[in-house]
């Protein structure tokens, strides 16, 4: 019988190649294009391994590329931890300490999540334009867009959370209190040390959608401040596109959060699984 | 989890490593090749150096490449202000629209932008009240005895001209294939009826694509001369102040020529960038493309030879008009540094502005003083038509519609793609006239 | 008292965020009610009240309803590709076979990329042109001697919006792998064991047994999926560009008001998508708070 299902079980990793082929297609046409020469680029050759590994491309796209990388990482890493703590101490809130009312004002977070951002582009400029925090503009500077991207994380981050912590058991806090710790003597000793699962996909979904805005960034703002996203639109331009440089700008735009995919997306579906994004 | 936390803050302190790092050592300017937007940041703790923020579109190829070009013509002539080059590339100038929208929103005009000149900027922008006239600076620096008296009024209402042309391209040009031409015994027709029949002869030759047609936009472009060449100069331009009637034969006529040309074109002509388009004909896989004369630019970029690989003429019917676009700049109210926006409307709009951005953009200049020996064939040809041709505005490309009425015509365009319906095609056009131009 | 004094605790935690999301969901929302009330067009702001007259007038829009068509035929092929693609892949990978983890960072790795990125690839891949131009996945069909696959893909005539749905759930169906997984791996294993023990096949059990108990996953799955295809926009431009045939609502607001300065069309436009992500989201909130309760 061993035989029969060995067999049987290999079959199955038919469809998951295939599958993975279709998912890394995309890939695969952005590197090989990627690592071409500029003649060798066109749309009748494009399945082709280039000629040789032409790395001038990512260097060139590097150089361009580089101060809004770290545009990017400075806005990002922020934006993800800072909402992530929020939507944490929201989710502790409105799943345990119910006030009155908690059962309303977490329908009305949530609903924010599903706006569409460019019917409020204008009204979020104004906005931005007329507050200072602390003299620093929030106007076209990096600490705007990460205000920005917290905001508008809140929802996502405390939906997470709450339905998180809403797993948790009475008795664990019951426990807690027992010991005479307070409120906040419980987020600390009990329910931070257990959140780490879904501080994991929070971050990790915070980190992809703030990386990968254009929206937000496109107008918020100023040059010194582009994120990745703007400054790799732009390389496109117009004429003639050195496709090979924009595609190895895109790969490389790209790389942080695959990079964060690759190795903390085993620690991502441990957090799923462990309750952290149930319904 | 220990291992989960420590990756955490490796990531947290390499990335504020990495930041502080960049911060300190001043970015430096991307390199000029096709791709890179200078961006020129403040020296932290500048003495309040001059500045001028100059929004624009342009973010590759020849279109940076010619504002480069310009910019250092500005920068030896005033070395004290500092440039800020604010491009945002995208959706045909979409991206960079909206973020100028939501900047004059919120009073926050940059120094200077690009626009076409017309009614993109007139009816948008002057009608909000958001530009200055310039006719001080056109008087104090001698423009309206070098700029052709026909474009003026077309960048002015109410006697206040708006901006500054830094260039002129022509919409109606064909481009043709010579070898295919030649093979199949054709020579470049003139009149509409010809240029169809040719059509019609190099499909039964086997020749897949006689017109080669892009994007939708690019069958706007392609529409717009058509409506020229099948009506004339007069009535065509009659469209747009609202002299002459939409609903009239003649535009019925036009629009069938035009559904009979959109027959001719490529089936995945939605896939198509204006430069795949082009790019067709000089591959010998169409025979015709009809596309503005930024194509010449595209073409010498491929290395082909004008003539000989490509040919071009005025659309056939539109002989002896020059239908134009041009790209200006403009001085908004409440130019945070209106000094340094002035000055670069003062290169912009002089000689060696213009002959710093224009052979390297591929267009002709705006003034009629240029250094004809800057040029190449296509160029000075057109140099020619200009001083010589009737002028007429591009709907496309912002001249003659404001863009309100233009988008509705889109609109109206993108359903009669679907549909070839010329009567309702004919319909909505009336409608967006009377709803966003001047018919009643 | 001491319960007292932390639930205002508790309110005051939640404070800041109730203040924000005040500010820049709900008040701005109604700034955008406002403006799709009113006859704005052009730079110059104008709030004066029109009624529905911008809702009316998109009802009548031949362009806005060819926006519902293709949302409808993009929405219903995206969910259900999604859900198939990843409650397939989910299947698969819990059978627990060697380099699962290998597998699950491919199936989930799109979701790390954006539009920009991958907008261009798409376009490349599904590169309609056909006879002696062949190109992308055309090409690929043609090689490989499948012909009959060969075809205009986003071209296609009043179908081509159908071919977006490729692309987008070749980015979000790792996501809901993800989800199923999760859920199918929570269900227990004494369970299945059981069912085995009475004589279930594989297939049995999955019909009977798990499937039923991760179709809460599923409509969480609807849900997400459905907001996110009602937002989809940053993928057809990059894909395609501004094309009638393509059109669908998102795209229509952001041209309408930033092509064509209609501000209060756009407005009314956001409006709908709003009330449609309502329709579908909150009778599920509903229904999540009502389960909780009975808990």
């Amino acid at each position: 019988m061993t035989r029969g299902r060995f067999q049987t079980r290999y079959l199955l990793y038919i469809p998951m190649v295939l599958a993975a082929l279709f998912y890394l297609l995309p890939l695969y046409i952005m590197l090989v294009t990627g690592f071409k020469s500029f003649s060798e680029v066109s749309l009748a050759t494009m399945w082709e391994l280039p000629s040789g590994l032409y790395l001038d491309n990512f260097i060139e796209a590097f150089r361009a590329l580089a101060p809004y990388l770290a545009n990017s990482v400075r806005m990002v890493v922020p934006a993800a931890i800072i909402s992530s703590i929020i939507g944490s101490i929201n989710g502790y809130a409105l799943a345990k300490w119910k006030f009155p009312g908690a059962d309303i004002i977490f329908p009305a977070m949530l609903f924010g999540m599903f706006i569409p951002y460019q019917s409020i582009l204008i009204p979020l400029v104004e906005f931005m334009k007329d507050i200072n925090i602390f003299g620093v503009s929030l106007y076209g500077t990096v600490p705007g867009l990460i205000v920005t991207h917290v905001i508008y994380g809140i929802p996502f981050t405390t939906l997470t959370f709450r339905n998180y912590y809403a797993t948790i058991p009475r008795e664990l806090l019951e426990a807690g209190r027992m010991d005479g710790a307070n409120i906040f003597g419980i987020y600390r000793s009990i329910i931070l040390p257990i959140s780490i699962p879904a501080f994991v996909v929070v971050l990790i979904w915070q980190f992809t959608s703030a990386w990968n805005d254009f929206l937000f960034a496109v107008v918020l703002t100023n040059p010194q401040a582009w994120p990745v996203t703007v400054a790799l639109n732009n390389m496109a331009g117009s004429q003639i596109i050195a496709w090979n440089v924009q595609m190895a700008g895109s790969f490389l735009a790209a790389l942080p959060t695959l990079l964060v995919y690759i190795f903390l997306g085993n620690y991502f579906l441990r957090g799923l699984m462990a309750g952290a994004l149930k319904g | 989890m220990k291992k989960l936390l420590t990756l955490i803050s490796l990531v947290l302190i390499l990335s504020i490593v990495l930041s502080g790092c960049v911060s300190q050592a001043s970015p430096t300017p991307a390199p000029q090749e096709p791709g890179g937007a200078v961006t020129e940041t403040a020296e932290p703790g500048g003495q309040g150096r001059q500045q001028v923020e100059v929004f624009s579109w342009w973010t590759g190829g020849g279109e940076a490449a010619g504002l480069e070009a310009m910019i250092k013509v500005f920068q030896a002539e005033y070395p004290d202000i500092e440039f800020i080059n604010a491009a945002v590339a995208g959706g045909a100038g979409t991206n960079a629209r909206a973020v100028l929208a939501t900047r004059l929103q919120a009073n926050d005009p940059p120094d200077s932008w690009q626009g076409h000149a017309g009614q993109e900027l007139i009816g948008t922008y002057v009608a909000a009240n958001q530009l200055e006239p310039l006719n001080f600076l056109y008087e104090e620096e001698g423009w309206l005895e070098v700029m052709p008296e026909t474009l003026i009024p077309l960048i002015s209402q109410d006697g206040n001209i708006y901006s500054v042309p830094v260039n002129i391209h022509r919409a109606n040009v064909v481009w043709y294939n010579p070898a295919i031409l030649e093979e199949n015994g054709i020579t470049m027709p003139t009149t509409l009826e010809d240029w169809f029949a040719s059509m019609e002869d190099l499909k039964n030759a086997g020749v897949e694509t006689p017109l080669a047609m892009g994007e939708q936009w690019t069958a706007m472009h392609l529409m717009e001369t058509i409506l020229l060449a099948s009506m004339g100069e007069a009535n065509y331009s009659g469209l747009w102040t609202g002299e002459f009637d939409w609903a009239s034969p003649e535009v019925t006529t036009a629009l069938e020529h035009f559904a009979t040309a959109l027959s001719y074109t490529n089936s995945d002509a939605t896939s198509l960038t204006w430069q795949d388009a082009a790019q067709l004909v000089v591959n010998g896989d169409a025979a015709y493309n009809v596309m503005g004369d930024w194509a010449e630019g595209y073409f010498r970029e491929l290395d082909k030879t004008p003539n000989v690989d490509y040919g071009w003429a005025p659309v056939p019917g539109s002989d002896g008009v020059f239908q134009f676009l041009s790209d200006s700049f403009v001085l908004p109210v409440g130019a945070p540094n209106r000094d340094g926006a002035i000055a670069w409307l003062k290169i912009a709009g002089s000689q060696a502005g213009q002959d710093a951005f224009n052979p390297v953009k591929g267009s002709i200049p705006a003034r009629n003083d240029a250094d004809r020996s800057l040029y190449g064939e296509y160029l000075l040809s057109a140099m020619d038509d200009w001083a010589s041709d009737i002028v007429a505005g591009s709907l496309t490309h912002g001249v003659v519609a404001n863009d309100s009425w233009k988008t509705e015509i889109d609109t109206a365009l993108g359903l009669f793609l679907q549909s070839r319906d010329v009567a309702a095609f004919q319909s909505a056009l009336v409608a967006a006239c009377a709803s966003s131009g001047p018919c009643q | 008292m001491r319960v007292n004094r932390e639930k205002v605790i508790s309110f005051l935690l939640v404070l800041p965020s109730i203040a924000a999301v005040g500010i820049f969901i709900y008040a701005f929302i109604l700034w955008s009610v406002r403006v799709s009330l009113s006859q704005w067009k052009g730079l110059l702001p104008d709030y004066t009240f029109v009624g529905l007259a911008n809702y009316i007038g998109l009802f009548n829009d031949p362009r806005f309803q060819i926006d519902i068509r293709n949302q409808a035929i993009f929405t219903v092929l995206f969910m259900i590709g999604c859900l198939i693609v990843g409650l397939a892949l989910a299947i698969l990978l819990d059978q627990n076979l060697k380099g699962e983890s290998f597998f699950r960072s491919v199936y989930l790795f799109p979701m790390a990329i954006s539009y920009i990125v991958t907008g261009v690839v798409w376009r490349w891949l599904m590169n309609p042109a056909q006879g002696s131009r062949l190109s992308g996945l055309n090409l690929l069909f043609d090689q490989m001697g499948l012909d009959f696959l060969v075809n205009r893909w986003h071209t296609t005539p009043y179908w081509g919006i159908a071919f977006i749905a490729l692309p987008a759930v070749w980015q979000m169906s790792g996501y809901i792998m993800a989800l199923y997984l999760s859920g199918l791996r929570s269900i227990p294993q004494e369970l299945r064991e059981a069912a085995r023990v009475d004589g279930a096949n594989e297939i049995q059990i999955y019909r009977h047994i798990i499937l039923p108990m991760i179709s809460p996953v599923t409509l969480s799955a609807i849900i997400i999926l459905g907001h996110i295809s009602l937002k989809v926009f940053d993928l057809i431009l990059a894909v395609a560009g501004k094309q009638l045939q393509l059109d669908v609502p998102a795209i229509y607001m952001w041209q309408t008001t930033f092509d064509g300065y209609f501000f209060g069309r756009g407005a009314a436009i956001g409006i709908l998508l709003l009330i449609s992500v309502a329709v579908l989201v909150i009778p599920y909130l509903r229904w999540n708070l009502k389960t909780e309760e009975s808990l």
